[in-house]
């Protein structure tokens, strides 16, 4: 296993975020999680990434125990978000964005490389290249939060909401996205509102409720299960 | 270069500046050096040099008051224009440097028999000093973000001039006077004497650059970009593999030594400092000069840094009635400083990135 929780609380002074949360992330999966607003998935990215500590439970990445490790040195071990609500740098340009997303490396021709994957991925990216970041659309700066949490060549990809307030057509273009960087042997775990693009894109899924894991399976079997259907894809 | 090319603009002064060749750039900052220096006698110009000159303080004395605030203003404007912290206890440093000077080179300090130290020497020990002052302040508080930093760096200046005034060691209002000036003789006389405050000046004009170099090469390194980072969004910064309280600590502790830079120099002119040298309007005052100049850009620090000197100085030995026009300082200077906050928030000479942050910000604020 890639990334292992174990049993991992988490509280934001008095308020329990987290009540006790396991789950696995294989190498080379796409793991979706799942839930409503407030249900804590956010909270249990920024567990991993080492945004916020957690108070009982541990995190294994890659076989080490890494719950008390500095966020900083958890994307050195490979670990790579995309935030909630974009996070990038408006007064940086596009390749400066990117250019932070390497902020660890040194080696310049493989950043570079790196570089030209993003183009690639995005070529919207390319053509913007030299605006700053704050003049992007909605869907461009997604694109550039996702393209720059590639930029460290992380062994896990965490999407924070990578859907959020983009037009039908983005939703499917990021998610085809999603899976091309997937296939190249990144493995991602994601976090999504919009249940039904995310289930019929990822191996497996954990439905969150108030910070409590109700339910696993594969993203077919969540698709198909009545009471998920009912709460989180909106078909009777 | 080309990754910065839409940082400049086409038009105005900058536009021009960046579209030369680089020869003709240092023949400009050559010829701006020059001028700087020469701004002793800026009174001699013909018809408009009266008017640019202050009346009721010496002009030369004028100009060095000119040139801490300017140090000052340089410093701070790293802690706040480049790393984004909110310092409002900047003036904290300021005293550190100064008490550090008077506590090993004054007659009236506890320390003054066993050294004897000349000004030189002790600007070294006061610089490492203000830098342990800044780490001090820095290891526990930079944690907190925003206002929090803001109101703990407050009460940190406070605690300072309060420690000052109370402590019978550091003299309260009574002070350390006959404070050495810095050394060197011409022609058999001091350089540094009591009247002439020109060479006080050039010295501060000199501090001033190197600062200026020091900054830009920072600014431009992977501390600079780190700084950038984490004043644009704190938390991605973090994910991005920054390890930002470090770079924040560097902020502090750098802009705690410039700052110390101000209080050894203001020691050395004054040759007198006591604990009413420091009161919070200062720190104030100075962030003031900042913003108001242009959080995040050296032009802009510098600009407002002189005028935040200039403007009160100018004001005094003009009367208004029977009342000097310094008097009333504050009241046109809150006056200035809301006319360009409402005409050009981002501050005189602003910088690029700060204003598209400031776009950015306003857009969370008031979502369309």
């Amino acid at each position: 296993m890639l990334l292992e929780i174990d049993n991992v609380t988490l509280a934001y002074g008095r308020i329990q975020a987290l009540h006790g949360i396991s789950l696995t992330v294989g190498e080379g999966e796409v793991v979706a999680l799942i839930g409503a607003n407030g249900a804590g998935k956010s909270t249990t990215m920024r567990a991993i990434s080492g945004l916020r500590p957690v108070s009982q439970g541990t995190i294994k990445f890659d076989g080490q125990d890494i719950t008390k490790l500095r966020a900083d040195l958890r994307v050195i071990r490979g670990v790579s978000q995309s935030p909630e609500g974009r996070g990038i740098f408006p007064g940086m340009t596009v390749r400066e964005n990117l250019e932070m997303g390497a902020y660890t490396r040194r080696n310049r021709t493989e950043i570079n490389e790196d570089l030209q994957r993003a183009f690639t991925l995005f070529p919207r990216l390319k053509e913007r290249e030299k605006q700053t970041g704050g003049t992007l659309s909605g869907g461009e700066q997604q694109m550039l939060a996702v393209g720059r949490a590639l930029m460290s060549r992380p062994k896990l990809l965490l999407l924070d909401e990578p859907s959020m307030g983009l037009a039908p057509m983005l939703i499917q273009q990021i998610f085809d996205i999603i899976v091309e960087i997937n296939q190249q042997g990144t493995t991602v775990l994601l976090v999504e509102q919009n249940a039904q693009q995310a289930l019929s894109r990822a191996h497996r899924a954990y439905v969150l409720e108030t910070g409590r894991i109700v339910k696993e399976g594969t993203g077919r079997e969540l698709l198909n299960d009545p009471a998920v259907k009912d709460a989180y894809l909106g078909v009777a | 270069m080309s990754e910065k090319a839409s940082f400049r603009s086409n038009g105005g002064v900058r536009g021009w500046y960046g579209r030369q060749p680089a020869w003709v750039q240092w023949i400009v900052i050559a010829i701006a050096l020059v001028l700087a220096f020469l701004l002793p006698y800026a009174g001699d110009i013909p018809l408009i040099g009266p008017q640019i000159v202050t009346e009721g303080i010496d002009w030369p004395s004028a100009l060095f008051n000119m040139s801490y605030y300017v140090l000052l203003a340089l410093g701070l404007n790293v802690v706040v224009g480049y790393a984004g912290l909110l310092d409002l206890g900047y003036v904290g440093f300021f005293a550190v440097g100064a008490y550090g000077t008077a506590l090993l080179t004054s007659p009236d300090s506890v320390l003054y028999a066993d050294t004897g130290w000349k000004w030189l020497m002790a600007v070294p020990v006061a610089l490492a000093l203000t830098m342990v002052a800044g780490l001090i302040l820095g290891w526990p508080t930079l944690r907190l973000r925003g206002d929090y930093l803001a109101i703990v760096t407050l009460g940190f200046a406070e605690i300072i001039r309060i420690f000052a005034t109370s402590t019978t060691t550091l003299r309260g209002d009574r002070g350390f006077a006959s404070i050495p000036h810095p050394p060197g003789t011409w022609n058999g006389e001091p350089i540094f004497g009591v009247t002439d405050a020109v060479p006080y000046f050039w010295l501060g004009l000199v501090v001033i650059i190197l600062v200026i170099l020091g900054v830009r090469n920072l600014d431009r390194s992977r501390v600079g970009r780190s700084w950038l980072a984490i004043r644009e969004d704190e938390e991605a910064a973090e994910i991005m593999g920054v390890r930002t309280i470090k770079y924040k600590l560097w902020a502090f502790a750098i802009g705690a030594f410039i700052g110390g830079l101000g209080g050894v120099l203001f020691a050395g002119e004054q040759g007198f400092i006591n604990s009413q040298t420091f009161v919070l309007q200062f720190s104030i005052l100075v962030l003031a000069g900042v913003v108001m100049g242009g959080s995040g850009n050296m032009a802009g620090a510098i600009l407002g840094g002189a005028l935040i000197s200039y403007i009160p100085d100018r004001l005094r030995g003009i009367s208004l009635g029977d009342t000097d026009l310094y008097e009333y300082r504050f009241a046109l200077f809150g006056l200035v400083i809301i006319i360009i906050m409402v005409l050009r928030p981002q501050g005189l000479i602003p910088s690029r990135r700060r204003a598209m942050e400031l776009k950015d910000r306003e857009k969370e604020v008031a979502p369309q």
